[in-house]
């Protein structure tokens, strides 16, 4: 597929660019200022995952996060939301962990959930960062974006919907 | 940098490369969706005004799970946008499927981006304490 079908959203701001580079993977790129052992490092620890992976402008918080950042190792992030009663669960398995350039997991809170890989490539002293979220066909990343949640709780999702289209202005 | 007005063009171009793309599957999706004689009685209803689920199940005498799945239907061809407010889901006839697919890409991203701002203020931290730690090596 040619890079002039990708349906793509850029951010000029931050940098965060998003597009849907095949029919069933989603890349999302941004470059930091920092070397990549130190980004690694901010994936790779629980307590630092804890500060930036639920943002705060996104009114979510964590109510627990376990990551073993090791490969086989697992992980189970429970977040909850003022405007939902039920918390959202999501966990998986690390599938390959390299540092400080690779980590490889899945997403089981859906039956038919995306693998992730997020891959760091250092350069003159800046990183660029790659998340790549790969679906297992096409009509799953379809019905992903259909069905305007990410899992298979559709209580959970949709809550994480209705917060998600009230910060959009919907 | 790219500039504003250039990555308007970008996305523009995206856009008519991927109604192309759509038209093919779009149309065999609609037409699938349109051969079932309830789909095309919640269209009808839904051009008359939004419904919940809820109501489309009451209205039609079938049951809600049943409904849902017609209303899967519609939404997979790009007839009918559904949106979740607390518990109810309302319905209303589709903007069509290459709008929702940028405006969900749109919010994954923004998810993303929320995080890696985050993200910068602790790498920041870290770049601190350890220019930190130098200095004291040095010392």
């Amino acid at each position: 597929m040619s890079d002039a079908t990708t349906t793509e959203t850029i951010a000029t701001k931050s940098g965060t660019v998003t597009s849907r580079s095949s029919e069933r993977e989603l890349r999302t790129t941004r470059v930091f200022e920092a070397p990549a052992r130190l980004v690694f490092q901010a994936w790779s620890t629980t307590e630092l995952l804890m500060r930036w992976w639920a943002p705060k402008s996104f009114g979510i918080t964590f109510i627990s996060c376990e990551a073993d950042v090791r490969t086989g190792g697992h992980y189970r992030f429970v977040f909850g939301h003022p405007a939902s009663d039920q918390p959202m669960a999501f966990f998986g398995k690390y599938l390959e962990v390299i540092p400080p350039t690779k980590i490889v997991w899945t997403n089981e809170e859906s039956e038919e959930g995306s693998v992730t890989t997020m891959t760091l490539t250092e350069e003159g002293g800046r990183t660029t960062l790659v998340v790549s979220d790969v679906y297992p066909s096409k009509a799953a990343l379809d019905e992903a974006i259909a069905s305007g949640s990410t899992g298979a709780f559709p209580e959970q999702f949709e809550a994480l919907d209705a917060i998600l289209a009230e910060l959009a202005g919907r | 940098m790219v500039q504003p007005d250039r990555l308007a063009l970008f996305v523009h171009v995206d856009t008519l490369n991927h109604m192309v793309q759509y038209s093919q599957s779009g149309y065999d999706a609609c037409f699938a969706a349109l051969s079932d004689a309830t789909r095309r009685g919640v269209l009808e209803q839904l051009a008359c005004s939004d419904a919940s689920v809820t109501e489309l199940a009451e209205r039609f005498e079938m049951t809600l799970t049943a409904m849902k799945k017609h209303v899967d239907v519609l939404v997979r061809a790009g007839l009918v946008t559904t949106e979740k407010v607390g518990r109810v889901r309302t319905c209303r006839l589709g903007a069509g499927r290459l709008e929702d697919e940028l405006a969900w890409i749109e919010r994954y991203r923004q998810l993303w981006a929320a995080r890696f701002d985050a993200l910068d203020a602790v790498i920041e931290d870290l770049k601190q304490k350890e220019s930190a730690d130098e200095r004291r090596n040095d010392d």
